[in-house]
């Protein structure tokens, strides 16, 4: 019984691990969707372009790591807001539905970008961390590392929004948009400038990402569903909601894999977030 | 300080505002009075530049604001507080005002002005963290004219500040009002408290249909008879 236990225990703490990244992806969308009212279909390609982005610098251009990853984090960045200002701009008072339309049509755009670019084999910027022995368990070190990194953007990213003036008017900006002129806010750049942190989020989780798997033109759609259904979960727009969803989404699968096998785990967490939405169809904490 | 001359505006084909000129000296505080869907709130969007003039010029000290875009209007010293307070709901009152000091200019002052708010609006103070949202409505509008304060306006824009509020904060807020332009903020306001407005302003315009119709010193409209009829029931 005892040995069950630490297996158990070392499933739920690499479940908070897996929740870390999860909560860093449902952060960038949920701040994109709050401040915007749209939702980027596209935001697990952003974070497969920043994939690329580090392989590219790290592995052909062989410039040093921290280097690749920077680079990797402006890219993405200004991918983002280059997204909103060709993409979503033109349709920002467009129905909804228009507006998922476009922006899942950037995820083929750039999927198919990808494959003719890249190619379809299967990349990695070889770096291979190891496990880390605590006691009897074994913890992914990848992950701790993600997870350290995705608390800290989760904690800068709150702290930048409660204290500074721009931060400030990223909040406001979602309750009332028409009267931020009369506060000297010009609304087209606060939007420009949340989606360069939408992007920069993503660069900072593609960072983060290759270090534990393998870059493929595809490689969104493993994170893309989970992260829309995290939000969703937690009450789209809402960063908090997000922040909780993820963690619970994660257990479902680390521990729901440990007893069962680890796509049981994915089907529980689809149950679970079907249950809910039956019961919450505005999501756990609400939508923002 | 402020001018209008011929302006005309609307929403879309529309048409709303007819031609209006006005004029606001620096030091005097203005009220614009007249009947619901007189285009007084249209009147003050097209000065703060949300809304563009179809015809006519708007300037502020001399200068035009026809190809200002709005954002950089409040930067020209024009703080306007909307119609409905518009305050940001889910924010604190001190981020409300926050906001209102959102020029780089007005950052580095913010400290000092949000003394002066508070030192106003002493409920301000006292409940500087609860959420815009759940405040009373005279306190909203408080809210509503601090955050216009935080920015150092020469010009304070007021839409009806005295709408939905119990008498009692109706006087209160006119009282504010009188204060600020005892102070020498120049002050412009809409409103169809007829009667108290022309309490505390030098001058007023009337403002039906999209025209100017009269306009004159506060004591003039209110001895006038067509006021004194169609406005204060006498
Ligand atoms: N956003 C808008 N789009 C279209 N028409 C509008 C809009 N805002 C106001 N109008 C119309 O313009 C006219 C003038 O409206 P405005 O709000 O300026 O009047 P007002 O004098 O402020 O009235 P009130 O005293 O009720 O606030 C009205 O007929 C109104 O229906
Ligand atoms: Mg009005």
């Amino acid at each position: 019984m005892d040995i069950f236990d630490v297996f158990l225990l070392e499933a739920v703490l690499n479940g908070l691990l897996l929740g870390g990244i999860l909560a860093l992806l449902a952060l960038g969308l949920n701040l994109i969707f709050g401040v915007i009212d749209v939702v980027w279909i596209c935001y697990a390609e952003m974070i497969m372009i920043g994939m690329y982005a580090v392989y590219y610098l790290h592995n052909v251009y062989h410039l040093p790591l921290w280097f690749a990853f920077a680079g990797a984090i402006a890219i993405v960045a200004v991918g983002g807001a280059a997204l909103h200002h060709l993409v979503i701009r033109p349709v920002l008072a467009a129905e909804p539905i228009n507006q998922l339309l476009v922006t899942g049509g950037v995820l083929f755009f750039l999927q198919a970008g990808a494959t003719l670019v890249f190619g379809v084999e299967f990349r990695n910027v070889g770096i291979r961390l190891p496990q880390l022995q605590v006691g009897e368990m074994y913890l992914s070190m990848a992950r701790l590392i993600a997870f350290g990194v995705a608390l800290a953007a989760m904690i800068g990213m709150s702290v930048f929004l409660k204290r500074s003036y721009l931060g400030t008017a990223i909040r406001a900006i979602s309750q009332d948009r028409r009267i931020m002129p009369l506060m000297g806010v010009d609304p087209n750049r606060i939007f420009l400038v949340t989606s360069a942190l939408g992007g920069a989020l993503a660069g900072v989780a593609a960072c983060l990402l290759v270090l534990q798997y393998d870059i493929h033109p595809a490689i969104g759609l493993s994170f893309g569903p989970i992260t829309f259904l995290i939000c969703v979960l937690g009450g789209l727009g809402n960063m908090m909601g997000g922040f909780i969803a993820a963690f619970i989404f994660a257990q479902f699968i680390s521990v729901g894999g440990f007893f069962l096998h680890v796509e049981w785990g994915y089907v529980l967490a689809f149950l679970f977030f079907i249950a809910v939405m039956f019961w919450r169809p505005q999501g756990i904490l609400g939508g923002k | 300080m402020l001018t209008l001359e011929n302006v005309s505006a609307g929403y879309g084909s529309f048409q709303v505002l007819f031609g209006v000129s006005l004029e606001v000296k620096a030091g005097e505080s203005v009220a614009v009075i007249g009947p619901n869907g007189a285009g007084k709130t249209t009147l003050l969007r097209v000065i703060s530049k949300l809304i563009d003039a179809t015809a006519g010029e708007i300037r502020m000290e001399g200068r035009s604001l026809n190809a200002v875009p709005a954002h950089e209007v409040i930067g020209l010293g024009i703080a306007q507080v909307p119609e409905n307070r518009r305050l940001f709901p889910r924010l604190s009152i001190e981020d409300n005002l926050k906001m209102g000091a959102y020029l780089p200019a007005a950052r580095a002052r913010f400290a000092e002005r949000l003394e002066m708010v508070f030192a106003l609006f002493p409920r301000m103070k006292e409940r500087h963290a609860q959420l815009a949202g759940t405040l009373s409505g005279g306190e909203q509008q408080m809210c509503a004219i601090g955050r216009a304060l935080m920015s150092g306006p020469k010009l304070l824009l007021l839409d009806e500040p005295s709408a939905g509020l119990a008498p009692v904060v109706v006087q209160a807020i006119f009282e504010v009002v009188r204060k600020m332009s005892a102070e020498g903020y120049t002050v412009l306001i809409v409103e169809q408290n007829v009667r108290q407005v022309l309490k505390v302003v030098n001058r007023a315009y009337l403002l039906e249909t999209g025209r100017i119709k009269s306009s004159g010193s506060a004591a003039e409209l209110l001895n006038s008879s067509e006021i004194r009829k169609a406005y204060l029931g006498i």
